[in-house]
């Protein structure tokens, strides 16, 4: 099995955006995308991660402005149950464009909503663009509560961006507090779900992205199928990102090639395991 | 893509047979058939006749056929249903089970009976409990997108080419499993319970949440909870799940599947 899954073209990409930027995660590529095919009529809404009553815990809804759009920039990190909306985009709001962002699973469970659309009235035709991003895991609400106020020491209200990257879990808060956590420390609040994910860069996005591969403040972007490319091209074309080639940015694929390796090797020992769990007794293989 | 261009041109030769057989339903699922509108005419002048159907068709005994599409469970004190679905095990290749009452009991599961004019009748049972089925399409109703692609993979599976047979049985596999595992016609939301969220495989997408028709599950702090007494037991969230079955190669052609399909329906 390829880890990075049936890709057209791969670079390394940055919003020209500075609106968006302001508060992206990285390059500000699923937020900069959606405006654009939001104002060019490819899609007509979108389901995204937005802010709700909580700090810091996401809440999926349906955008069909830019202003909505802007919203859920940045990374949350929490699980955020974006296809509970997607139903609710094409029957309540009544989009016929529907696009999506989510992590691997998400896509996943897109792609399976548009095959196997057992519960999914009105929803498979109408999806039109997917863009996933890079996970290796993400944590329930009340793990990354835990990781931030009882191990970073901060409160979640203070929390202005939380990363992932290079073997570290950041906490950065409003005042310009920093703190640091080694991933060792976060791992036994990952969701157990993530376990058996065999997925890393979504490889049934139209466009997967993610940080891992580019430089600070840059994103590496595959696009996949023939509606990415389509879409990516016009976005491109209409200046809405600048691009390096991905052979010439620092750490590179083979950085994306470690991470993905890295998570579908760990994940399929977990999968493989559960077939020898108890004594004779196998916990359900979800893939057979 | 080739493969699924093909059979386009090649296709209309040898149309299957199809009938639509009602138990104990609501004929919803026929409705949701029907809800693919131009489409449904596209699949019975290029690929099915349809010979069986209540209204639909002139025919009075169960013919021979080659696909037969059950709605609705069955009830056990009713002889001439009892009769009627050994009937169409008999007479058909592929008996593919049609919604949540077909599939796993849904509504019916509630009724005890003391019903004019035929109070005795009480207890109703999915179809699998009865006859062998092939095929589950579960929800309440299925979708017509669902019911669509199904029989379009079920005639490729019949008819098509050594490929298109191949893929429809990766398309066709994780529903017959279905039909013939131990949950798949006791599926309720306490499957999904049961063997999602308890095996350490729910990561809280949503989908099942999304595809509930009565809205009984919600997502709470990212996790699916359900209101039970809500629960029709159509089985829609279970089978929705990415996490009940997922076959990536499969998934990987999804483009190539949804355009074959969106071809096919021209």
């Amino acid at each position: 099995m390829n880890v990075l899954g049936k890709y057209k073209s791969v670079v390394s990409a940055r919003s020209t955006d500075k609106e968006i930027l302001k508060a992206s995660q990285d390059g500000g590529i699923v937020t900069s995308l959606f405006a654009y095919a939001l104002e060019q009529g490819i899609i007509d809404g979108a389901v995204l991660a937005g802010p709700s009553s909580r700090p810091w815990q996401p809440q999926p809804f349906v955008a069909t402005t830019r202003a909505e759009l802007l919203k859920a920039r940045g990374t949350k990190y929490n699980i955020c149950p974006q296809i509970s909306m997607l139903k609710e985009a094409t029957r309540s709001y009544g989009l016929d464009k529907v696009g999506i962002v989510g992590v691997p699973c998400q896509i996943q469970a897109t792609r399976k909503a548009q095959l196997y659309p057992i519960g999914m009235r009105d929803v498979p035709d109408k999806i039109a663009l997917v863009v996933g991003i890079y996970c290796m895991e993400v944590f329930p609400y009340k793990g990354m509560q835990l990781i931030v106020e009882d191990h970073a020491g901060q409160k979640l209200q203070s929390v202005k961006k939380m990363e992932i990257g290079k073997g570290k879990f950041t906490v950065i808060t409003e005042r310009g507090n920093v703190t640091q956590l080694p991933l060792k420390v976060t791992h036994k609040y990952e969701q157990p779900g993530c376990h058996v994910c065999l997925d890393y860069v979504a490889n049934t996005a139209d466009v997967s992205t993610g940080s891992v591969g580019s430089p600070d403040g840059w994103s590496t972007v595959f696009v996949r199928s023939r509606i990415g490319e389509d879409v990516w091209g016009k976005a491109m074309a209409a200046g809405c990102f600048e691009t390096k080639p991905i052979d010439q940015v620092k750490p590179g694929l083979e950085m994306v090639t470690k991470l993905a390796t890295e998570k579908i090797t760990k994940n399929q020992k977990t999968v493989d395991e559960r077939a020898h769990f108890g004594v004779g007794k196998a916990l359900r293989n979800p893939y057979i | 893509m080739e493969i699924f261009t093909e059979h386009v041109n090649g296709i209309m030769i040898h149309k299957i047979t199809i009938g639509h057989i009602h138990e104990s339903g609501c004929t919803g699922c026929l409705a949701a058939l029907m809800d693919n509108y131009q489409g449904i005419f596209t699949i019975l002048d290029k690929y099915a006749d349809l010979v069986y159907g209540l209204t639909l068709v002139d025919v009075r005994k169960i013919p021979k056929m080659d696909v037969a599409l059950i709605e609705g469970s069955v009830c056990i004190q009713d002889k001439l249903a009892t009769d009627e679905v050994r009937e169409v095990r008999d007479k058909s290749s592929v008996v593919i089970a049609i919604g949540g009452c077909a599939c796993s009991g849904n509504i019916t599961r509630f009724d005890r009976g003391g019903q004019q004019n035929q109070p005795q009748h009480e207890s109703f049972v999915p179809v699998s409990d009865l006859i062998d089925v092939d095929i589950f399409v579960p929800a309440c109703a299925p979708t017509p997108e669902a019911l669509r692609n199904v029989c379009v993979m079920t005639y490729l599976l019949l008819r098509g080419n050594d490929e298109q047979k191949a893929l429809a049985g990766m398309y066709l596999k994780p529903l017959m499993d279905l039909a013939r595992s131990p949950y798949g016609s006791k599926a309720s939301f306490n499957t999904l319970m049961q063997e999602v969220i308890n095996l350490g495989l729910c990561m809280g997408c949503g989908s099942c949440a999304a595809a509930c028709p009565v809205r009984a599950i919600t997502m709470e702090y990212g996790k699916p909870q359900g209101l039970r007494d809500l629960c029709v037991n159509c089985g829609a969230c279970f089978s929705q799940c990415p996490r009940s079955f997922f076959d990536h190669e499969l998934m990987e052609h999804h483009e190539q599947i949804m355009g074959m399909l969106k071809a096919v329906m021209q």
